[in-house]
């Protein structure tokens, strides 16, 4: 399948090599500001997928999602940068290998 | 106008309900009005109510109030009967419980709290309404509902002073008792519905009557359940044991509960159900001998009791055996004759010793009693004259009354029950007069504190005794003996429509009219009897100082213990009963509960916790650990879903 000149599998190629970038990133850095980084990364990944689907298959909706993705990871983003912020008044680090007071 | 009958229940309701609401904080004047003003309204609306009654013909009126419980073939109506029998009964309720009502002004006023004061008398109304409701029901579920108001009233009022501890074991012994006895009479109305159909007395009795050879084969079993109740509430051997005790609440208490009116309750019911009796002759006859061992039993207690109140309860049980005995008979008529004179002279009796003890502190051994005659003039004359009447001497009422019964005894060939009928008159009048020597006679053997404190009741308790003391003098003549004319015997003739013919075929109707020389005869015997022992009692205790007893008991000591410890009925029953279950429920307690019921709990919790402690360890507290946990998640979803799904 072909969208816009661009092969599905090469869209999909590209989403799969961002996730796990992401992935790698989310699991193994100590920053939180670089996890919360990370996990932006898989979830644009995720939407680069979707927006590939669409295209091949030539459906409208796979577009509107991908808006309102867009739409709530700024919401997100937000909030995650929020409670860093305030993790950070409280406890001046945000190295999460010392952020771990939830626990036995 | 006529008074409804529901009137006069609700009138004492209604005193109970003002005095346990509102009379904590108005005090004892309103009380006062309040408690006693509804049992004289009561007494007033009975009466308003009985005395055109008695000029009519004796049917049977029956008030419906409100339908109260219907349920398929099942339906009972909340309604009340007035007949002869429950006339009667209401006659003597209202208006002793208004003298006891009045007495209890005095007797009260003086060691309690307003609040103790107003708990007093609203559990006395409440007495009177449930009484009331128990003799005038219509149905037998309605009487159960009176009969087990009078019993909790009992166990409320018995229970009186429950902060001392023998009076509050004294209410639950009580309680516990009569239940007992109200289990059987649950069961034989249970028994009455499924033969009869309905539980309403005249359906009942007519279907008994008319078709006798049909229900005549279940009702001996019915009949010995619905006189199992009545065994539990008349305190009959061997359910007797509490009566005694309930001798712990206030005098009042014990002379219109205990003495006058609820106790006799037993007897009523069973003179109530008499056609189905009737019909179940073995029955009639467990009913006679339970009720002349336990009068024959009681009596010979008595002689050796040294508590006034203690002595004058088994004469009431002995008295209550009396009247079973006669219901047994087919004496009827004899029987609630002795209920009503049985109320008039054992209530002046109790109140007597009330006022006794009330004049003395708080004394009620008869030890250290003695010469009270000259200090307490009224007292002692009413109690003189209520001893005469109950122990038979003419031409008081316990004279005609215990002469009807055993002329009834006789009557039906029972040598053995009349013999034990006639033993239990001379030993009423022993220990009747033994009471009154030890009490009044003598010389003083108080502390000089006492002698000096004793004084006379005042008006609201002597005004009683002295009502009381005259009905004792003249109730008799209600009920004079055949001999005395066609229609001397009143209440015989009134309460002639309660008590219908029935015909058991192959068996002939108990109780034909005896040739007037033997009834004059009988009552010769009776009097000599009770003469004798009078004098035997006056002799050894008030001229002899209680010497030639004291001698007798001497030369028979285990006997005599065993008389003055009540036969041990009470150690029986704790061996039997009481340490077992003592027994069974420490069982309960200590291998039910706490070793199987909290250790399977606690076993439970202590898993939980053990599970807990292990896997603890996996909360490290580090995101990184949950981030990648989550991922393993994922992937072996994945692999679930698409993977093997696949394959």
């Amino acid at each position: 399948m072909i969208t816009g000149g661009i092969p599905l599998s090469d869209v999909l190629l590209a989403s799969g090599a961002l996730f796990v970038i992401g992935l790698v990133g989310a699991l193994l850095r100590r920053n939180a500001i670089s996890i919360f980084l990370s996990i932006e990364l898989m979830m644009n990944a995720a939407n680069l997928t979707v927006l590939g689907y669409a295209a091949a298959l030539h459906n409208l909706e796979g577009q509107v999602v991908v808006f309102l993705v867009i739409a709530i990871a700024a919401a997100e983003a937000a909030v995650g940068l929020a409670i860093f912020v305030a993790l950070f008044q409280h406890t001046e680090t945000i190295d999460v290998n010392r952020i771990n007071l939830l626990k036995w | 106008m006529t008074v409804a009958l529901g009137i006069i229940p609700a009138l004492p309701l209604a005193g109970f309900l003002l005095c346990i609401l509102l009379g904590p904080r108005l005090g004892k004047s309103f009380v006062t009005a309040a408690g006693v003003g509804s049992v004289g309204l009561a007494t007033v609306a009975a009466w308003t109510r009985l005395i055109p009654y008695l000029a009519g013909t004796g049917m049977p009126v029956v008030e419906r109030i409100a339908p109260w419980i219907s349920a398929g073939s099942f339906s009972v109506d909340l309604s009340l009967r007035l007949d002869p029998l429950s006339g009667l009964m209401v006659s003597f309720v209202t208006f002793v419980g208004f003298l006891i009502h009045v007495y209890s002004i005095g007797y009260m006023r003086h060691d309690e709290t307003d609040a103790g004061y107003a708990r007093f008398f609203a559990y006395m109304n409440l007495f009177l309404f449930a009484m009331l409701t128990l003799v005038l029901a219509n149905n037998f579920l309605l009487m159960f509902v009176g009969w087990e108001g009078v019993g909790l009233c009992s166990y409320l009022l018995i229970g009186y002073y429950y902060e001392k501890d023998f009076a509050a074991a004294a209410g639950k012994k009580a309680f516990v008792v009569n239940r007992i006895g109200d289990f059987g009479f649950l069961l034989g109305i249970f028994a009455v519905f499924s033969l009869f159909g309905t539980l309403d007395f005249d359906g009942v009795f007519t279907r008994a009557a008319a078709e006798p050879t049909r229900f005549a084969p279940g009702l001996t079993v019915v009949c010995l359940l619905l006189f199992l109740g009545a065994m539990g509430k008349s305190a009959q051997v061997p359910l007797h044991v509490w009566l005694p005790d309930a001798m712990a609440g206030p005098t009042p208490v014990s002379a219109l509960i205990h003495a006058a009116t609820m106790v006799t309750a037993g007897v009523y019911m069973v003179t109530r159900c008499n056609v189905l009796f009737r019909l179940a002759p073995q029955a009639m006859f467990v009913v006679a001998v339970i009720g002349g061992v336990t009068a024959v039993f009681a009596a010979i207690i008595a002689i050796a009791q040294t508590d006034i109140k203690r002595v004058l309860a088994y004469s009431t049980v002995s008295q209550l055996g009396y009247m079973f005995l006669a219901c047994g008979v087919g004496a009827y008529v004899a029987g609630m004759f002795h209920v009503l004179t049985h109320a008039f002279f054992k209530a002046c009796l109790f109140l007597g010793s009330g006022a006794v003890i009330h004049a003395l502190g708080g004394e009620q051994d008869v030890r250290r009693m003695g010469g009270l005659a000259p200090r307490l003039p009224v007292t002692y004359r009413t109690f003189l004259v209520a001893t005469l009447a109950l122990s038979g001497i003419p031409p008081l009422a316990g004279f005609f009354s215990k002469d009807a019964i055993l002329t009834g005894v006789f009557a039906v060939h029972r040598p053995i029950l009349f013999a034990i009928g006639l033993f239990t008159a001379g030993l009423t009048a022993f220990y009747m007069f033994r009471l009154v020597s030890l009490t009044f006679y003598g010389e003083p053997r108080m502390t000089p504190e006492q002698v000096n404190h004793v004084h006379e009741a005042p008006p609201t308790m002597t005004l009683p005794l002295v009502v009381l003391a005259f009905l004792s003098m003249v109730g008799g003549f209600l009920g004079l003996p055949e001999v005395f004319g066609e229609r001397a015997n009143r209440i015989a003739a009134f309460l002639a429509p309660v008590l219908p013919p029935v015909f058991l075929p192959g068996r002939a109707e108990a109780g034909h009219a005896l040739p007037p020389s033997t009834e004059w005869l009988l009552m010769g015997v009776s009097v000599a009897v009770a003469v004798g022992g009078l004098l035997l009692a006056w002799k050894w205790y008030a001229k002899e100082g209680g010497r030639p007893a004291a001698k007798l008991a001497a030369s028979f000591p285990a006997v005599y213990a065993l008389v003055v410890d009540k036969f041990r009925i009470d150690e029986l029953y704790a061996v039997l009963f009481v340490r077992p279950f003592e027994w069974l429920a420490r069982m309960l307690w200590k291998v039910v509960d706490v070793l199987l019921i909290d250790g399977v709990l606690n076993a439970g919790a202590f898993l939980v916790e053990l599970t807990g402690d292990a896997l603890r360890f996996l909360q490290t507290g580090n995101v990184r650990n949950y981030a990648l946990t989550f991922l393993l998640g994922v992937v072996a979803l994945v692999l679930i879903v698409f993977g093997f799904g696949g394959m």
